[in-house]
């Protein structure tokens, strides 16, 4: 479920950065206006409950294999979206950093598709609506159950939807949807059952837990206008950035925009940016022109790449490999004397 | 349960590692943070066919290594633990791209493996380097670098009080799933009543953790802000070192090295 940096482009990668920073210091603003001081060392601990919570694998009936909690939609419950979205981005950094699980550039995706779908999709528009203020087990279950699910394909969703539009991956479109949907759809259900089953635990055990957790949630009301409203916003957000991106970074949007065009027939006006960009392209990358392997949408990438097409340069290449391994034993040298270096100390 | 410990060995293992007192370790966590940001961001904006010309990254990466005093073998067994998500995806890549592009002697590469090894070293680099910030700057330092470049102060504040009680939770998650599998004979698996019983039970030990922190900040003055000490200092040498980085890297992603290395020693043989 967590994104590697390894299957991002940086458009891609800036863009969800850019969203999540921007939805982190909203967060921030609000939960330090309506907080109640409290919630401060709570959002510490819980997240760190998380964390150990995951940490706990149980068997799932019926299959026979073993899953754990995610636990989005429980800080939800209990925090609020707010502040159960920092909790969430602060459990992300946190594996992302030692666990290395996803990435640097990938945190921005992985706090996307973890976060704001559960904090501001499925628990304001699908667990409050359900459960309401006098929560029925009833209720609980089905409003618990049903925002997991659907916080959960929202977020394969964004998994698929980031690495399609990075074209590193060679994955199409509707094959990795149909891979990761219904495999997310067991997870979620699976999630789902486990959340509605701690939250009436803690219901039964300690009702006013949950009533303190409604009573003080600042986004109690959130209203369907509002949630459009910051929904466009990030959206506008998200252009300018990727605007931004695309001025900073040209061969990185470059080529995925090549990507892009070879399969959406996004020609004409880019041709003569993208001749002089893959001009540039072919002189610093190595295996130049490989990014353009259908060149029957691009005339001037097609020129440019044609003649060597069915005969690589053998001298490119060959010096490449030559070098590449040089790299490589200079890096194993290296290592080996930094060890040897460390041992006489 | 050997994921719980291996939790917390990783945590406790970094963190030590993270005391340590290199060349790497003593410069300023903000240039170490935006070193890793530009790392990352060179080595995923290659085009999808590159494999030479990101190796010097790899040299990049190993000289830091080496200076910082970071294991090798630690790093890889990270690596190994982390992979499978990427290569996963990753090894569709050779079997939907089967356009040979290159030829070894007699081989023929498709372009499929090439990308697909692109990929994993994309991978190997960039969580690497995230290793090797968190090794050689301690999770505390790095909160501190990311607010003082401009991340909302309760975000960090909330960073770093996860970062303290991770600790005393997973001890504690420890204790409870030893004392279940203590009295069920050693039944490997746990069912998801025994389950949530046992984290419905753990999240209540939480609140209520909170709530005494709670109590015990209000004690020792806690007004609702929460102030951080600032031990950050910038010195001309953590610029210097900063410049040279973004050099390097920038003129790696620029240029391939490797190539030209090829090149030149092609020549000389020659």
């Amino acid at each position: 479920m967590h994104m590697a940096d390894a299957l991002l482009s940086p458009a891609v990668g800036g863009t969800m950065w850019a969203a999540t920073a921007g939805t982190i210091a909203f967060c921030a603003k609000k939960v330090q206006q309506d907080l109640d001081d409290r919630k401060i060392p709570l959002m510490g601990v819980l997240g760190a409950f998380i964390f150990a919570a995951q940490m706990i694998n149980f068997t799932i009936p019926a299959t026979g294999s073993s899953g754990h909690l995610g636990g989005g939609m429980i800080l939800a419950i209990l925090l609020g979206p707010y502040a159960a979205f920092l909790t969430i981005a602060s459990v992300l950094t946190v594996q992302a950093l030692f666990f290395a699980d996803g990435g640097l550039l990938a945190l921005g995706c992985n706090i996307f598709n973890l976060g704001i779908f559960p904090c501001f999709i499925a628990y304001p528009l699908i667990y409050n609506p359900i459960v309401g203020k006098n929560p029925t087990p009833m209720r609980l279950a089905i409003g618990a159950t049903l925002a997991g699910i659907i916080g959960l394909q929202l977020g394969a969703l964004g998994v698929v939807t980031e690495t399609v539009l990075s074209g590193i991956s060679e994955l199409p479109l509707t094959a990795f949807l149909a891979a990761m949907l219904p495999i997310h759809l067991g997870i979620g259900l699976v999630e789902g059952l486990v959340t509605t089953a701690v939250v009436s635990f803690v219901w039964k055990a300690r009702p006013e837990i949950l009533e303190y957790a409604a009573a003080s949630r600042p986004l109690g009301n959130l209203s369907m206008k509002k949630v459009l409203v910051a929904l466009g916003a990030a959206a506008i957000v998200t252009g300018g950035a990727l605007s931004w991106f695309a001025s900073s970074f040209p061969d990185g949007l470059e080529w995925s925009m090549a990507k892009t065009s070879g399969k959406e027939e996004l020609e004409a006006p880019e041709a003569g940016i993208h001749h002089a960009l893959s001009g540039i392209q072919g002189k610093t990358a190595f295996l130049p022109g490989y990014g353009f392997k259908k060149n029957d949408t691009e005339p001037a990438a097609a020129e440019e790449s044609a003649p060597s097409w069915p005969a690589v340069d053998i001298g490119t290449s060959t010096s490449g490999l030559v070098g590449g391994s040089l790299t490589l034993i200079l890096a194993v040298v290296i290592g080996f004397l930094f060890r040897k270096r460390s041992q006489v100390k | 349960m050997a994921k719980i410990e291996s939790a917390f060995f990783d945590l406790s293992y970094l963190d030590t590692l993270a005391t340590g007192k290199t060349v790497i370790h003593r410069l300023d966590p903000r240039i170490k943070v935006l070193t890793a940001a530009l790392f990352v961001i060179c080595v995923v904006s290659f085009d999808k066919y590159v494999i030479a010309a990101m190796l010097p990254f790899a040299l990049f990466l190993i000289t830091i290594m080496g200076l910082g005093g970071i294991p090798a073998i630690y790093v890889m067994k990270k690596l190994a633990l982390a992979s499978p998500f990427a290569i996963m995806i990753g090894i569709f890549n050779p079997l939907l791209d089967q356009q040979i592009i290159l030829h070894l002697g007699s081989m023929a590469v498709s372009g499929g493996w090439i990308s697909f090894l692109s990929i994993v070293l994309r991978f190997c680099l960039t969580v690497t380097a995230m290793l090797v910030l968190i090794a050689t700057t301690g999770f505390n330092s790095v909160c501190m670098a990311l607010e003082k470049l401009g991340m909302p102060k309760i975000f960090a504040v909330q960073l770093l009080m996860l970062y303290r009680y991770i600790f005393v939770l997973i001890a504690e998650g420890q204790r409870m799933y030893r004392a279940r599998a203590i009295r069920s004979f050693q039944k490997r698996r746990m069912d998801m009543k025994t389950f949530t019983h046992l984290v419905g039970q753990l999240l209540l030990r939480t609140i209520d953790r909170g709530q005494r922190i709670h109590q015990a900040m209000l004690c020792r003055g806690f007004d609702g802000t929460i102030r951080t000490r600032q031990t950050l200092r910038f010195t001309l040498r953590d610029l210097l070192v900063f410049c040279v980085c973004g050099i390097l890297l920038i003129g790696m992603r620029r240029y391939n090295i490797a190539n030209l290395l090829g090149q030149l020693f092609m020549e000389i043989l020659s």
